[in-house]
Order: structure tokens, then sequence, then C-alpha cells
């Protein structure tokens, strides 16, 4: 279930280098000269089961760019609230007519089962903790413009990784693209095993001198994250980023985020609106990416 | 008459091909050639011919969820698999926790004649954790194993009260389903590798250690005997092991699907994948599957958990748990467990749970006067399963290839199954 063509963007799971890069080649084309109308006539549906803001506009204004007709299905409106199954929202959309899918939801196999279920190419806007696979394309371009290259780039992950589907994401492709990554937090956000082999730290003060990049996580109390630790103020103290941590990061290095941001409990004011920090060229590229994400999904040419 | 000729019999000193005569319920004759007029006879072809089947562990969704699975079709599933018993979960709807209830399951169970099948009861009242259950009344009816599987006793100190009482009763055996459920709450599949990578909430292995020491640690103080269900972890196995060196009256199954399959097949999401306790480590199955050569783990039982295809034709987490197994069992341990060796396949399946159930007409070698209780199994035959007797088919194994299948099962005397010959 991985790979992009007939399912769209399942997982970034095994997917080559050089597709990756195609797709941040054809990203980066749409940055500035946004507007195409490869894309006239289709129609694309969001169906957001989790709250959203950046992802479920970004995608939407990215339909519209392309000259897309955009569908979105509000959950809190819509008969899912009336108990109507996941299965059964996802067969009822393909038959009122739609050419893709955007799906984010809870559940891990959302988007594998929409594809199977709906027949029609499906992106994956976030699903269970798995990945989100448009947020990791995002952070590469974001990257790959800030440094001109990603081969050799480290990046140590922060925080609430268990929880964490853009965390997933990273690990699936930014090794793939030539980075190193290494996950830092207390021993409860880190995962269980480590089936991607990667370095592992609890001491973020450890990593920070040999990192390019410091990818922040908030801490995700929607998934009970909140009960795994003893409060917000001692996570601030071990692994939040301030002024002093800033300080020890190499000259070059920079601080990244997916937001929501927790201003005073992974990255305090001065971190997140200073020099280093890319957050903002984070959510400017989620529209360029997610352009070429539809596009190469609905077969088109860009 | 029934003759078998050319059959691989087990006898008590050995396996020996040989011809067997069952008249009545009774095996008359092993090694003589009788007259065969009007008898019929069936032509081993040098397959095994042992004691029937005995499963320790099998969901009959009866009385409550009976378009999953009935007495009926659980029985004719049961045969097909090659038992000649089963022992029925209590876990129906209502739940069998006391007299009334214990007695109906008996009477449905007692209307079946095609095998035999035995009515557990619960440990607790309505299976809810909080007060014991109806011991005595249940007792009366009959009922000697008693379990609230799907769950444990989850306090320590109701489980000490009621291991104390269940000792005073002979016979009476405590069957748990070893989960710490304020450890292994919200899980969906075996914390492990494959959790990690997909960021799904993991049930760890240490939800199981801590209840099967904890239940230990109860019947070395009580003297209860124990029986802990479907062993999924490495260290269960070395906690059951010491229990044993130490003389404890401790027993324990283990599943086909813990014995085959690990965590790795889980990443397909598959919900006919998902049981509790989940599919665990390969470290885990390796030692399963040793510690059920070596006898630590007494007896495969399937944990037949029969759900429909609709009900499980939803996304993995919501998916309910269980999987059904009495049609793939013989042919998954034989492939993936105890390979040829017939002897200890048949004390595995057949003669160890009919100890522990207390089952007298179950498990014995085939020698005159044993009851005609029997299997015949080729170990070589090819095939995959596919279509089942059962009324789910929520197999992990369907269209998978095994080697070794079931030919006939005879029930006192009477053929109950009879496969499809080449």
């Amino acid at each position: 279930m991985s790979g992009m063509t007939q399912q769209g963007l399942i997982s970034l799971r095994g997917m080559d280098r050089a597709h990756l890069e195609g797709l941040l080649d054809r990203a980066q084309s749409y940055v500035g000269s946004p507007v195409s109308s490869d894309l006239s006539g289709a129609t694309v549906t969001t169906a957001f089961f989790e709250p959203s803001t950046r992802t479920r506009l970004s995608f939407e204004r990215a339909a519209h760019l392309l000259g897309a007709h955009v569908m979105d299905l509000s959950p809190d409106l819509s008969s899912t609230v009336k108990g109507e199954s996941f299965r059964d929202t996802i067969l009822t959309l393909t038959a009122i007519g739609t050419d893709l899918f955007v799906i984010r939801h809870w559940l891990a196999d959302a988007a594998q089962l929409a594809a199977k279920w709906s027949g029609r190419p499906v992106i994956n806007a976030g699903v269970g903790r798995t990945e989100h696979p448009t947020q990791t394309l995002i952070d590469a371009l974001t990257l790959r413009q800030e440094f001109g290259h990603l081969d050799g780039l480290r990046m140590a992950i922060v925080g609430d990784i268990r929880n964490s589907r853009v965390a997933r994401g990273h690990l699936e492709a930014l090794p793939t693209l030539g980075m190193e990554l290494t996950l830092v937090g207390p021993t409860p956000f880190l995962p269980s095993d480590n089936p991607w082999g990667v370095r592992v730290s609890t001491e973020l003060d450890d990593e920070l001198g040999d990192v390019d990049v410091v990818y922040l996580l908030r801490i995700q109390t929607e998934r009970g994250a909140s009960a795994e630790i003893p409060g917000d103020g001692g996570f601030a103290r071990r692994y939040g980023i301030n002024m002093e941590r800033l300080s020890m990061l190499k000259p070059a290095a920079v601080v990244m985020h997916p937001g929501p941001i927790n201003r005073g409990v992974e990255i305090d004011d001065a971190a997140a609106d200073g020099d280093r920090s890319l957050i903002l060229e984070q959510v400017a590229n989620g529209v360029p990416v997610r352009m070429a994400v539809i596009t190469e999904a609905l077969g088109g040419s860009g | 008459m029934i003759v078998i000729r050319n059959a691989r019999v087990l006898r008590a000193n050995g396996i020996e091909q040989s011809t067997v005569v069952i008249e009545g319920d009774t095996i008359t004759s092993v090694g003589t050639e009788p007259v065969t007029n009007g008898a019929k006879v069936i032509d081993a072809d040098g397959s095994w011919l042992g004691p029937g089947l005995v499963d320790l562990h099998v969901h009959l969704r009866d009385p409550g969820q009976t378009w999953k699975e009935d007495v009926g079709s659980g029985a004719r599933a049961a045969s097909a698999g090659g038992f000649t018993a089963m022992v029925a979960m209590p876990n129906t709807s209502p739940p069998v926790d006391g007299g009334l209830s214990a007695t109906a399951a008996v009477e449905q169970a007692r209307a079946v004649d095609t095998m035999e099948i035995v009515v557990a009861g619960t440990l607790t009242k309505e299976r809810a954790g909080k007060e014991m259950a109806d011991f005595d009344a249940m007792y009366e009816a009959g009922v000697r194993i008693f379990s609230d599987d799907g769950d444990a006793v989850p306090e320590a100190g109701l489980l000490r009260r009621v291991m104390a009482y269940l000792s005073d009763l002979p016979g009476a055996l405590v069957a748990e389903h070893a989960e710490d459920r304020s450890i292994a709450g919200d899980g969906h599949m075996h914390e492990g590798m494959i959790s990690s990578r997909l960021g799904i909430v993991g049930l760890p292995g240490i939800a199981e250690d801590l209840i099967v020491a904890r239940d230990i640690a109860i019947a070395a103080e009580t003297g209860a005997s124990l029986h802990i269900q479907h062993v999924s972890t490495a260290r269960s196995v070395d906690l059951i092991r010491d229990a044993r060196a130490a003389g404890l009256s401790v027993t324990a199954e283990v599943t086909p699907h813990h014995l085959a399959l690990d965590e790795s097949s889980v990443e397909s999401l598959d919900p006919n994948l998902k049981m509790y306790p989940p599919l665990r480590g390969a470290d885990d199955k390796a030692a399963l599957r040793s510690a059920l050569r070596e006898g630590v783990i007494d007896a495969v039982a399937t944990d037949h958990a029969p759900h429909t295809a609709v009900e499980k034709a939803v996304p993995f987490e919501e998916a309910p748990r269980g999987v059904i197994g009495l049609e793939t069992a013989a042919a998954v341990v034989a492939s993936h467990a105890l390979g040829d060796d017939q002897r200890t396949f048949f004390e595995r399946m057949s003669i160890a749970p009919a100890r522990i159930a207390g089952l007298g007409r179950q498990g014995h070698e085939i020698v005159p006067g044993s009851p005609a209780n029997l299997v015949l199994f080729d170990p070589d035959r090819r095939w995959v399963p596919g279509s089942f007797a059962s009324k789910s088919e929520n197999s992990p194994f369907a269209g998978m290839e095994m080697t070794g299948r079931v030919l006939t099962t005879i029930y006192e005397g009477r053929i109950s199954y009879e496969g499809a010959r080449l």
C-alpha cells in the first residue's frame, strides 16, 4: 500500500529517492507562479474526520489553483454524527462523484481502506499516528530551499514522537533523501521499538550541538500524551527550545515545527519568532507541495 | 462395524501400521484382520489414526450471537477439524454464570450427538469481575472449568477468594485469560516493531506476564488448579515452567495462530489477524513452539472466535477481536509446530486436553476397549482453506496453503465427518 500511482499518496514507505525528488521539483515549480488549469473539471473531495485548519485549507487552495472543484465533507455537519460507518461514508461520496480523496482520520488504515472501497486515488492527509506524507514533503522542500541540499543534514525530532504521524512520515522518507534522524524525548514519548534503526536519545542538550535541524512536536493531549509525563513544566525544562538552547546550536542550524505550536511548552516566543525559525516557510510550502501531490495523483503532467 | 486399514496407529508403546475395528462405540480389535461383510471399510493409506482431538477453548456464540455461530454450526466445524470434544467458553449472552444458565447450556450441549461439548462457567457474576459466580449451582450442573475468558479477574483479592473457594471443589479448574487491562487497555496489536512503525497503540507482553505471575502465586497459596489460556509470551512460558518445576498444578494452552504467525503478519492491518492476546514477536513464537514440544505448554486450543465478514470489514482498530480456528488447527499444528511427530501431536491435541478437562471418554490410545472417538489425519495432504463449516470465515489462514488434513472423524463409533477423498 505504499507509493503513489493509482492509489494516490498513502505512504512514503519504500518510495525511492528519484520519485521523492521529482515531487519536490514539481512542488518547487509551483512556488511563486502557482496558477494552473491542469485539472479543470476534476473533483477533489476533502474528508477530514479530525479537526484541521492548515492542512485542509492548503489542500483546498491547492486544488482551486489547479482548476479542480472541491467537495468538503465536514464530519461535524454530516451523517457521520448520525452513526454512518466510515465505509458507508466513502461509498456515498464515491457515488456522488469524485476523482480524488484527501483524507484525515484517527484510524491508521483509513486511507488504504478508502482507496480499496472507492477505487479512487487517495491522498493521506494524516491518518492515525502512521504518517502525514505531505507534511514530510513540505519539510523536505523547506530544508532544500534553506540549505540547497538534503544530503547529510542531521535532524533531531523532539517531543511526543510516539503519537506523531509527522515523525513517522519523516522516518520513512527523510533518510531516503540522505538525512540522518535522531529521536529525542522522554522515554514515555519514544516508540517502544526502533524499526527504523535511527539514533534515539533522551537528552536533548547532548544532541543540540550536532544537528542542523531541531524539529519540534506538540504534546498530543488528545491522544492521551499528557498522562505519560508529570506535566508540561518539566517537559519544557528538559526539552523546550528557548534562547539558551538556541545558543547551543550550530550557527546555521534551524528550528522547525509542523504546527500548531504550544508556546511556552516545546518552544518559547523567542525561538518561534526568531531568525532560526522556518515555521512560516513550512506553512507557505503547504500549497505548492499539495499541488504537486494532487497533480501526480490525478496523472497530470504538471 | 467400521474397519480402518493401513493406518499409522497411535498405540501405547509406539506407532504401527495396522487395522483397527470399531463395533458400536468401542474399538474391538487392533491388528487383526476381521471378516468385513457389511462393514464400512476405510483405507487410510498410511494416514495417522489417533484419539479424536479435544479443544479446551471455543466460542460458540450461542445463546446471544447466533448469526456468528451456534452450537450446531460450531459442532460441524469442530468435526471437520477432527475434534470429538470441545469446551465452550461461558462468555455468551447471557453468560453461563449460575445454575439456570449452566443447566440450559448443558442440556443444549447434550442435544448434540456428533461430539462432546463441555460447558464452562464464569469466575464472576455476569463476567463483570466484581463478585464471584454461583460456583455450587454450576458445579452441580456439571461445570468443572471456570473462566472469565476475554478478561482476567481484575482484582487480586477477588481472584484469591475465588481460588480459595474452588480449591475445595474436586476437579474444579480456574482458567484465566491473562491480560492486565490497566496496561493493555486500549491496545490493538502487540507492542513491538510493527506497532511502533504504524503508530498503533500496543498491548505489551508484560500485561500477560504480570497476570500469569500473579495467578501462579495465588494458586500456590490456595492450592487451586490453574490453567493459563492462550499463552503468548516467552516470559509467560518461563513462569509456567518454573511453577511446574515447583510442583504446582498449573497447565497451559497455546493457539495454532500464535504458533504459526507473529507480529510481522499484522502489518497488513487485515482484521482477520486481530485477536487478543495479539500475535507477538518472533522470539515469543519460537518460545511457544519449543514449549509445546517440550510439554511446558500442555495443549493446543483454538480460541475459535467467529465474527462475520461484515463485522470484520471495518478498520483494524474498530474490528472485533478473534479468529476462527477449529477447521485449520490440526494442519497448522502439524506444519508449523510439531512436524511429523505423531505421538506429540496427539499428546497436545487430544490426550493432554482430555486430561485437563477431565474427559473420561477422550484422549485414549488406540487399544481394544478404548472408546471409538477417533480422527484420521493425513499429514502430507496439501490443501488451501477456503470455505468453512463455521458460520464465519474470519480465519488468518484462509487462502494459505496447508500441509496436513483431517480425512475422517469418528465420534462414539459413528462417522461425524468424512472429507472429500482424492
